[in-house]
């Protein structure tokens, strides 16, 4: 083996020189087939609990509602809701149903996918302001060309088969477009 | 980045779910490193000669003393002596034993320094330091770290 081959292939491309390792004599004869790279997994395993306010929103999901909980100051209805205002710092008291129709308040067209459940690229990643909310989920459209997806657009989520329900945003399979007029984005001013 | 998430419960309580974050980290091994893991992969174990002489195993890429690059690498032996050890009487998962098992610090015959590894016995009685100990290999050697499966007694009764 040369000591070109040697070198890690990833790190070569910076400047001749910077970073070449040593390449040691070795007493015993290793074969022609040598360990250059590993995977090491590595895991951190939790055990979570979303806490009580998250745990109402889980629990809506199931039943196909997004609750949100209310700012006791500001009035804004925050979701998911943490059990406290982001804005005031005091606990939220007043649950709130809001959606499901959602406007459009930021988006992304994906061409590299990642993860197991992503859809197939490219798609469109965005964020839904629910109707009646003050801050916006994150999914994915469907139904749609991604070059004609835009900010303002009216949509609604696309639930799984009701016997796949569970506590989970997995509810949601995808968002797709409504026939409504868009919003213009000067509405959306505060919630992008 | 792997995340699993599986929901539990549907009665009245706090919801609670195991939560996986998981790397599949992909390293390169680099030169010596890599010849160590390869060594292992064959039932070998080898170390590398530092500046002052002494033999480092596992090995090391750059001297500890000077940060000088390595250049001559040795086969030591695939037996050694226990220098400080624990005994792990509660499992976790992960572990490289499922049964409550010594954490050793082993210096190999030929090496001058120890390595991290686990001794499979009986229970701490069993293990005391100067205790001489031999590699267990795994079965299925992949050229990693796990090919040394655990150390185990030198006429002990594992």
């Amino acid at each position: 083996m040369t000591t070109e081959d040697r070198r890690d292939r990833s790190i070569s491309t910076l400047p001749d020189g910077l970073w070449t390792q040593p390449t040691p004599s070795v007493p015993v004869d290793l074969g022609d087939d040598p360990v250059r790279r590993q995977v090491v997994p590595a895991a951190m395993r939790y055990n979570y609990s979303p806490g009580l306010a998250s745990t109402r929103f889980l629990r809506g999901l199931a039943e196909k509602r997004f609750l949100g909980e209310r700012c006791p100051e500001t009035g804004e209805v925050y979701i998911p809701p943490r059990g406290v205002s982001p804005v005031s710092g005091l606990p939220t008291t007043e649950q709130v149903e809001v959606g499901p129709k959602a406007t459009i308040t930021s988006f992304c067209v994906v061409h590299i996918g990642f993860g197991v459940n992503a859809p197939p690229t490219p798609f469109v990643s965005a964020l839904f302001l629910p109707d009646g909310a003050a801050v916006s989920l994150y999914g994915t459209m469907g139904e749609v060309p991604h070059d004609e997806v835009r900010i303002g657009m009216r949509v609604e989520p696309v639930w799984v088969d009701d016997d796949q329900l569970t506590e989970s945003m997995e509810n949601i399979r995808y968002w797709r477009p409504i026939d409504e007029p868009d919003v213009p984005a000067e509405q959306l001013k505060g919630h992008m | 980045m792997n995340v699993a998430t599986e929901s539990s419960g549907g009665g009245e309580g706090l919801l609670e779910a195991p939560l996986i974050i998981e790397y599949a980290f992909n390293r390169t091994t680099g030169p010596v490193i890599g010849a160590f893991v390869t060594g292992l992969r064959e039932r070998r174990v080898l170390g590398i000669r530092s500046a002052d002489g002494r033999v480092v195993c596992p090995p090391v890429e750059y001297d500890p003393q000077t940060g000088a690059p390595l250049e001559e690498m040795v086969e030591v032996g695939t037996a050694g002596t226990v220098t400080s050890w624990s005994w792990v009487s509660q499992v976790r998962d992960g572990q490289p034993l499922q049964t409550p098992h010594a954490l050793a610090l082993i210096q190999l015959d030929g090496a001058d320094t120890s390595m991290l590894h686990v001794i499979d016995a009986d229970g701490p009685e069993a293990v005391s330091t100067g205790a001489r100990v031999r590699i267990r290999w795994a079965e299925e050697p992949t050229g990693a770290i796990t090919d040394i499966a655990c150390f185990e007694l030198d006429g002990g009764a594992s």
